[in-house]
């Protein structure tokens, strides 16, 4: 196989299974021994992508089925696993990654069982496309539905905002046991629709059991949300993209589709990391984009529940020909992908940033979004410092530096940051929050490094 | 970045009103004419400190950098055998996730990492800077993969570990660490010496010893009366590296040292140093006991036990009260012969060979004593001849298996070749039942011979309906040991067979499943080496 370009990194394969558990399992089966009939076809030229293929042999009789479109990617095996995708398709992607699945030539083109699924599979897919553009829903029922929520939304704030100033009366050193509550008017802020108050609720809650300069920290996280709350309440007379910046907080959120109907920024998207974390049975995943012409900086969200990997899954490190549309608010940050052209192909290091700058940096994001707590930044030139008292990012030269949020610090991620560099500068992409710099990924040689 | 501290003073006083409560402590707001609530008031003036505070962070002034790793010239491995290496490592941290249980058809990753590692140094290899916290964890689990594992990692793991106290142990392992770079400078060595832990003394005697023995036994015989006796027998067995004539005054002197375990590996080194006093001796004692009687009808040996143990012999490391169940005089015979210099035996036989001599008859049931004795005494002066000839052809399967020695023992001194062979047709005769330890001697990967006699074997114990389960010591020494090449050969043996009518219910399938498993760990194998060749 000489398209090497096209060809995922075990990383990115890895990082399509949706637990641990799953990538080991798929890693051990990865290895030529149980799997016969192997193989791959290119682009099948009908909007589908690339299949790899494969028979597993298991504790049954009969082999698994094992197909992969690597567009989407789309999983189809025949064992019962409820896992998806499964170990037989995980480990069959590792052996492609490998490159130890050998290309069909001209006679040995998929086998039928393959060709079949991903015949219908191509075509449940345009049929899914030619729907989603002619459905119109009623806008008036939308339009009430939308009422009814802003109401319910508003409500709760107002709630809050009561919850919030009793607080303070009785005072916060009273409150210390009551800080429990919470918990109930989360709940009743997930009742009234309002997922992002809610969050932002349950986060209080820990604040008192986390030691350190606790009140002052109780204090600005009780503002922060106070702050939410009016902003909630004087929604109408908020400019614009402010407006749409809290209605975004308090978790409204917008339909990608409608998203991308709207207008696109089409650019070459590196993927400068890809990190997974897991709450409860959801897990989330969050990718950071950076444009290569706009210099444009994207944060793609997308969740799985239960035994579910989250659909998508880019390469770190690669760039990525796309479309992106932004959720309204004054930071677009977040975004929703859209069309992709081609597969992604190698990128660079991205160009990054001095300390103070990173800093200048996200003084101005916040004031288009108070709330922001995680700006995007790539760090040019710095020194990971590992020290007792906590972790730093220092410029290469001067006394500049930035120190690693203290919540990061247990992370095995620092000290593989720490070895890369061996003591010199390095670029390291990662988030800027009031707390201090969280580092995601850095660059080794030219080649990515996740943290 | 003043993260946490609030310049203003203000903050300071809006967070104690806070704390207090709004009721007991009126936050200092200037408030205009309007009667506000004033925890309303509070939580305003708090949003707007906050936000300023937030959107005007400052760097902080940046600690000591730490110093600059050092150049590690050693080249990269090919980039398949580097996400191999990964992927090994990440099977050791994940091991417990959904481990456990029967292992299927799946091979263990993690017990391919020590392989992979030796293989790699091989080639000179170093490790990607990045798997470098990964290799130092795997390191500080399995103190199997230390050597090999910081001989890959290089010196930029030691500048880590200097770094991080959870890596404090590669510091001190023998190899690269602190005992290898004062080995060679006599000052630094003697501050080691002096001021050590433990381990690191260790390390740096071993390593002096292998480049001047004289000045290891000077450093060590310096502090010797200071040192516990747990550390002296400890210091007194790192002796064996670069051991000569030159330590017997020494290790005579230590013949009298309070600790029994100290006098008797003193005495035991003594007896493998050659024209020794104490080998004169123990010969001279051992001659004694032992002779060639010919007036029979054919020559036969006689053995006069000894009737008593003298503070002499005791001093020369021979221990007087035999374990429950011994007779003292077979118990002090034994320790007499085992501490005698074997080359002395031809003399004493007529000039016979040590095969002539293992073959005479032994009078009065000496014969399992004298035999043991000299069975011990090939392992610890590693003479093949000796072993050899005790060892003697593989015992047929009818016969008992002759209890003499340790085979397992007297293997390890015998070339790898002949290890190998002896062990198949031993396989071949009695199965794998007790060839588990046998097979531990044998040099990896196993030679041709062994390697088919232990594929036949597993295949003679699958038809004859036993579960697999019974031989997963051994199938698991396979999957290590076993020559990648024979992969092809097992492959038939993959398919599911019918249960023969005497066999275990479903036995046929768990074959099926452990050859799979064998098959798929030694193709890995196989890729593995592959890669790393690049």
């Amino acid at each position: 196989m000489e398209d090497t370009e096209q060809r995922w990194s075990v990383e990115q394969v890895l990082a399509l299974a949706p637990d641990a558990a799953s990538q080991k399992a798929g890693t051990r089966l990865a290895a030529p021994g149980p799997w016969t009939g192997t193989g791959t076809s290119g682009p099948s030229g009908d909007g589908g992508g690339a299949v790899v293929w494969g028979l597993c042999a298991g504790s049954g009789s009969k082999p698994y089925r094992t197909a992969v479109d690597l567009a989407g990617p789309a999983f189809n095996c025949s064992c019962p696993s409820r896992k998806f995708p499964c170990k037989h398709a995980l480990a069959l992607l590792l052996l492609w990654a490998r490159g130890e699945v050998p290309t069909a030539t001209d006679e040995g083109t998929p086998p039928q069982w393959v060709a079949q699924w991903h015949a219908k599979r191509t075509a449940a897919a345009r049929e899914k496309t030619a729907r989603g553009a002619s459905a119109a829903a009623d806008p008036a029922a939308a339009r009430k539905r939308a009422e009814r929520r802003a109401q319910r939304v508003a409500a709760g704030a107002t709630e809050l905002e009561a919850r919030l100033a009793d607080q303070l009366r009785s005072g916060l050193a009273m409150g210390r046991e009551e800080q429990r509550g919470w918990e109930g008017v989360a709940a009743r802020m997930v009742d009234a629709q309002a997922p992002g108050l809610a969050a932002r609720v349950r986060d209080l809650a820990a604040i008192p059991a986390s030691g350190g300069d606790w009140p002052s920290r109780l204090l600005e996280e009780y503002a922060m949300l106070h702050l939410l709350a009016r902003g909630c309440l004087n929604l109408d007379s908020l400019p614009g993209p402010l407006a749409d910046t809290v209605r975004s907080r308090l978790g409204f959120t917008t339909a990608s589709a409608e998203l991308l109907a709207g207008p696109t920024l089409r650019d070459s998207w590196l993927v400068l990391a890809q990190q997974d974390s897991v709450e409860g049975t959801m897990t989330t995943r969050r990718i950071w984009l950076l444009g290569a012409r706009s210099r444009r900086a994207a944060l793609l969200l997308s969740f799985g529940a239960a035994g579910r990997a989250p659909e998508v899954t880019l390469p770190v490190g690669r760039s990525l020909e796309a479309e992106l549309a932004y959720h309204p608010g004054g930071l677009p940050l977040r975004a929703a992908l859209g069309t992709r052209y081609g597969p992604p192909t190698a990128g660079q290091t991205p160009p990054g940033v001095p300390v103070q700058e990173a800093l200048t940096g996200y003084g101005v994001a916040l004031g288009a979004d108070p709330w922001l707590d995680e700006w995007p930044v790539v760090l040019a030139g710095v020194v990971p410092i590992p020290d007792q008292c906590g972790w730093q990012l220092a410029d290469a030269e001067g006394d500049s530096a930035l120190p690693v949020d203290p919540r990061r610090l247990g992370r095995p991620g620092l000290w593989r940051l720490a070895a890369v560099s061996g003591g010199r500068p390095v670029t390291v992409f990662g988030t800027v929050g009031h707390r201090g710099f969280t580092p995601l990924t850095t660059w080794s040689a030219a080649r990515p490094v996740a943290l | 970045m003043t993260i946490t501290e609030h310049t203003a003073p203000a903050w300071e006083e809006l967070v104690s009103a806070a704390l207090l409560g709004t009721t007991r402590r009126r936050p200092p707001i200037e408030v205009g004419a309007e009667p506000v609530d004033p925890a309303g008031a509070l939580l305003d003036a708090a949003a707007v400190a906050t936000v300023r505070r937030r959107a005007g962070l400052r760097p902080a002034r940046s600690a000591p950098r730490p110093a600059v790793a050092p150049d590690d010239p050693r080249p990269l491995p090919p980039p398949a055998a580097r996400s191999r290496l990964r992927d090994l490592l990440n099977d050791r941290t994940h091991h417990g996730g959904s481990g456990g249980g029967r292992r299927g058809a799946a091979p263990s990753l993690a017990e391919l990492l020590p392989q992979w590692l030796a293989a790699a140094g091989r080639y000179g290899y170093r490790a990607p800077d990045a798997v470098l916290p990964d290799l130092l964890d795997a390191a500080r689990a399995r103190t199997d993969l230390r050597s090999d594992a910081l001989a890959l990692a290089g010196p930029r793991a030691l500048w880590l570990a200097e770094l991080n106290p959870e890596w404090k142990f590669a510091l001190r392992s023998g190899n690269r660490g602190a005992a290898g770079d004062a080995a060679a400078d006599p000052r630094a060595a003697q501050r080691l010496w002096d001021e050590g832990l433990f381990a690191e003394r260790v390390a740096l005697l071993t390593r002096i010893r292998e480049r001047d023995p004289a000045a290891g036994l000077a450093l060590l015989s310096g502090t010797w009366a200071k040192e516990r006796a747990e550390d002296r027998l400890l210091f007194l067995d790192a002796l064996r590296t670069g051991l000569g004539p030159d330590d017997e005054p020494f290790l005579e002197q230590a013949l009298t040292d309070r600790s029994r375990n100290v006098r008797a590996t003193a005495a035991e080194l003594l007896s493998a140093l050659p024209g020794s006093a104490l080998s004169h001796r123990m010969t001279e004692r051992a001659l004694a006991c032992v002779a060639l009687d010919r007036t029979g009808v054919g020559p036969r040996i006689v053995v006069e036990a000894p009737h008593a143990c003298d503070a002499a012999m005791e001093r020369d490391g021979v221990t007087a009260t035999p374990p429950p169940g011994r007779g003292e005089r077979s118990w002090w015979l034994g320790q007499l012969v085992e501490g005698a210099p074997l080359a002395i035996w031809r003399d004493r036989f007529g000039g016979r060979t040590p095969e002539q001599i293992a073959a005479l008859e032994v009078a009065d049931d000496w014969q399992p004593d004298l035999h043991a004795a000299w069975c011990r005494a090939a392992v610890r002066q590693r003479d093949a001849r000796w072993a050899r000839a005790l060892l003697g052809p593989p015992p047929v399967p009818a016969g008992a298996v002759a209890a003499v020695g340790d085979p397992a023992k007297l293997l390890s001194v015998l070339p790898e070749d002949e290890r190998a062979v002896w062990v198949a047709e031993f396989i071949a005769g009695h199965g794998l039942s007790e060839a588990f330890q046998l097979l531990g001697a044998c040099a990896v990967p196993w030679a041709e011979p062994l390697g088919r006699a232990v594929v036949d074997a597993l295949d003679i114990a699958r038809e004859a309906g036993s579960y697999p389960w019974s031989f997963s010591g051994v199938m698991g020494l396979a999957e290590r040991c076993l020559d990648p090449g024979l992969a092809e050969r097992l492959e038939p043996l993959t398919a599911t067979a019918e249960d023969g009518s005497n066999a275990s219910p479903g036995s046929g399938a768990y074959w099926s499943e452990a050859f799979q498993r064998l098959v798929t760990t030694l193709r890995l194998r196989a890729a593995m080496l592959q890669e790393l060749a690049g």
